[in-house]
């Protein structure tokens, strides 16, 4: 058998800034760089040295575990040398803004910026001013592009495919970057989207996004094949958005009850972190159709992909 | 003001004066700060001793504009814009009568204030300064200012400028007492509640852009409201700057039962829509925010037929601390006092307005609702007068406009015609070479 050696993988734009702008072979080509990380990871000696010698930052103005932690292990696994910044122990507690956080950050030439901000357009904003490439982590309610890919990672490696599958996002529609940067990508793989939520927390405009809107689950979970659960935040919950977290869980909480009416072989996912007991209770959350666990391990894996993909397009790579 | 004692001819220029209607090829003389004679045939038949003659062929005449609502940071933000700056940047702009907005620090809301605004403008203003006044104390919302005083003090209507008066008991108290002194009350309707955490108009693009939106109903609930004071009041009204087909519907019904209501509209908001915010642009973040098309469509239609009776710049300079922010961080407000005129021309190329109708709302309309002289070309009014080139092409650059901030919508925009000259009782105050 001739097997003709496989080209080498690059990205068209310089920074990772959201799924909008990808096209449907950079998204392929990014889930199939992340496949052979897949594999190294599962390894006992999991270096590569693609990264030696660049410099990695992860700048997070918002707290996170899951991401920070998989951003910096994928850079390490990949050899550079990683530096995590976060809100708590930086300067921009003191005032300093995030212009000027940029202009002194990228003084220090890092190779890569992995930014987190809680403002939607302030990771773009930032890249325009460094010379470095920039990896959205997740900026206000606009787009998590890492997260996207690892789910439509676990979805192909669980499903053998992502088109024609019905996917049913359910919950915070409205504030989630999540559910925006999987909107986005699941149409480009041509899944059939849903989205689930009470009409407070789905954005007007939001039908025309490409998806189909449902204001019940148990129409929102026929036929589904996932269901991609999203975390609600405390604060929407106490009468501002819903009226409480009893009355959430009761009209949107997915239990075994509510997962019944998806198909039978419907897998259930989660971007973490959970809040058991309000959008997800733990039977279904700990359960043999739960992925939330391998979402994690694609975290890693994927991001391994975006930096090792953007690094190929760094001077003297 | 001072006027420059040699009179001014300005000769074969299409004069258009919105206050008559008038649109004739011919003569305008002026001497002494006033307007002498306008007609045909002025130079021929002997030119002034002394006359600066001016040739206007293939220009416009037309009065100076007259600019209902600009912010300017003068008291409290000179590092923002003075009213020095501002009035350079209205001459530029071919505005002779800037009406500033109390949003100041602190808010023009007593006598005192509006007397210092008034000599600071008289000695550091190149074109006229009016101000409003606060139409509540400290523009809190709960206590009306001294409405009397203020307007004997020159104060030209009372607004609580950027803010909407969301206790409609003390707006209609405001409304009540303020028609036994004949008082304009001009309002920005948005109810701050629906606003919320709203930064860009409710729609697709917003959802897009990860960003909140605020609904139309906004202004329109409160729109709604305030005419119903009105009709109450029996007072004299202005909606300081509306956006949408909504509240466009609720304005004719007000005007249709005959209530003494006017209302303005930003070039802004007549010009641009929510999409030219595109990629997070902080410059096209303004209050209320930019429009879908629709609505824009809708507000042209109404300054066409008269519904929309002002077009106003909405000036209010923001600098790179407000404004080089995410945009949900960054203060809303466009510079626009310079390029207002520019700007509002796409109409006219484009056919939706005609060039009378457009001067009309920016130059007599507002002189008539705030009872100032000027927006007129009548012998014996102020001698505030504008040329026009119709057809001279330009790219806006904001590093060249003379606003001390620089975050106007219009850079870089490509606009066909601008003042070439504006004259202020008078006297020349702006020359474009």
């Amino acid at each position: 058998m001739n097997i003709a050696p496989k080209p080498s993988f690059v990205l068209h734009q310089r920074h990772l800034l959201g799924i909008q702008g990808l096209s449907r072979d950079e998204i392929v080509g990014l889930l199939d760089l992340a496949e052979e990380f897949v594999e190294i990871n599962r390894q006992v000696e999991k270096k590569r040295a693609s990264l030696r010698g660049r410099t990695q930052i992860n700048l997070f103005f918002e707290v996170s575990t899951r991401t920070q932690s998989s951003f910096e292990l994928a850079g390490k696994r990949l050899g550079a040398d990683v530096m995590n910044m976060s809100v708590g122990s930086s300067s921009i507690r003191k005032g300093e803004t995030l212009m000027d956080t940029a202009i002194t950050l990228n003084a220090m030439h890092p190779d890569i910026l992995v930014v987190r901000h809680q403002s939607s357009g302030a990771v773009a904003l930032l890249a325009r001013k460094v010379d470095c490439c920039v990896v959205n982590a997740g900026d206000g309610s606009h787009e998590h592009p890492t997260q996207a890919l690892l789910d439509a990672l676990t979805i192909r490696r669980n499903k053998g495919r992502v088109e024609r599958l019905v996917v049913a996002i359910c919950g915070d529609i409205a504030h989630s970057r999540v559910a925006r940067s999987n909107i986005i990508l699941l149409n480009a793989l041509d899944a059939r989207v849903r989205v689930v939520a009470p009409s407070t927390l789905l954005p007007p405009g939001v039908e025309r996004l490409g998806v189909e809107v449902c204001r019940d689950m148990r129409e929102g979970l026929r036929d589904a094949d996932i269901v991609m659960m999203l975390r609600l935040q405390r604060e929407r919950m106490n009468g501002s958005f819903v009226p409480s977290e009893q009355e959430y869980f009761a009209y949107f909480g997915l239990d075994e009850k509510k997962l019944g009416y998806a198909k039978p072989d419907a897998l259930v996912m989660h971007p973490g972190p959970m809040n058991r007991g309000v959008e997800i209770n733990s039977t279904v959350a700990d359960g043999a159709r739960s992925l939330i666990r391998e979402q994690v391990e694609m975290g890693v894996a994927v991001r391994m992909a975006v930096l090792e993909a953007l690094s190929r397009k760094l001077p003297n790579a | 003001m001072l006027s420059d004692r040699r009179p001014i001819l300005l000769t074969n220029a299409r004069i258009l004066d919105p206050s008559r209607d008038l649109d004739i090829v011919g003569d305008l003389l002026m001497a002494d700060g006033t307007i002498r004679e306008v007609k045909r045939g002025i130079s021929a038949a002997g030119v002034p001793e002394g006359a600066e003659v001016i040739d206007c062929r293939d220009r416009i005449v037309a009065p100076g504009l007259v600019d209902m609502r600009a912010f300017i940071g003068e008291p409290g933000a000179e590092y923002r814009e003075t009213l020095a700056s501002a009035s350079h940047a209205a001459a530029a702009g071919g505005v002779t009568t800037i009406v500033c907005q109390p949003d100041t620090t602190p808010p023009i809301d007593d006598p005192a204030m509006v007397d210092f605004v008034q000599r600071r403008a008289r000695d550091t203003a190149i074109v006229r300064v009016q101000p409003m006044a606060a139409l509540t104390t400290g523009l809190k919302g709960e206590e009306m200012t001294e409405i009397g005083l203020l307007k004997a003090a020159g104060a030209v209507a009372f607004t609580d400028g950027a803010r909407s008066i969301t206790n409609a008991r003390v707006m209609r108290r405001a409304l009540t007492y303020a028609r036994d002194f004949d008082a304009l009350i001009a309002h920005h309707t948005e109810d701050p509640h629906l606003v919320g955490e709203g930064v860009m108009n409710e729609s697709e693009f917003a959802a897009r852009l990860g960003l909140m939106g605020v609904p139309t109903a906004a202004e329109t609930i409160m729109l709604e409201r305030d005419l119903r004071l009105v009709a109450l009041a029996k007072a004299r009204y202005h909606a300081a700057s509306l956006t949408c087909a909504g509240s466009l519907d609720v304005l004719k019904r007000g005007k249709d039962t005959g209530l003494a209501i006017t209302a303005a509209a930003s070039i802004n908001h007549l010009t641009l829509n929510e999409l030219d915010v595109g990629s997070y642009r902080t410059f096209c973040k303004v209050s209320p925010p930019l429009r879908g098309e629709d609505d824009r469509r809708a507000l042209v239609e109404a300054l066409a037929s008269g519904l929309i009776d002002v077009v106003m710049s909405d000036h209010d300079p923001q600098d790179v601390e407000t404004k080089r922010l995410p945009f949900a961080e960054a203060e809303p407000g466009a510079i626009g006092i310079e390029t207002m005129l520019s700007a509002a021309l796409r109409l006219v190329h484009s056919g939706d307005v005609t060039l009378m109708a457009l001067l009309k709302a920016m130059s007599t309309r507002p002189a008539e609702i705030l009872g100032l002289p000027g927006g007129t070309l009548r012998a014996g009014s102020l001698a505030d007068v504008i040329v026009i080139d119709l057809d001279v092409p330009w790219i806006v650059d904001r590093e060249l406009l003379k606003s001390k901030c620089k975050n106007s919508p219009f850079d870089e925009a490509r606009l066909q015609g601008r003042v070439t000259r504006t004259i202020v009782a008078g006297r020349t105050v702006y020359e474009y070479v």
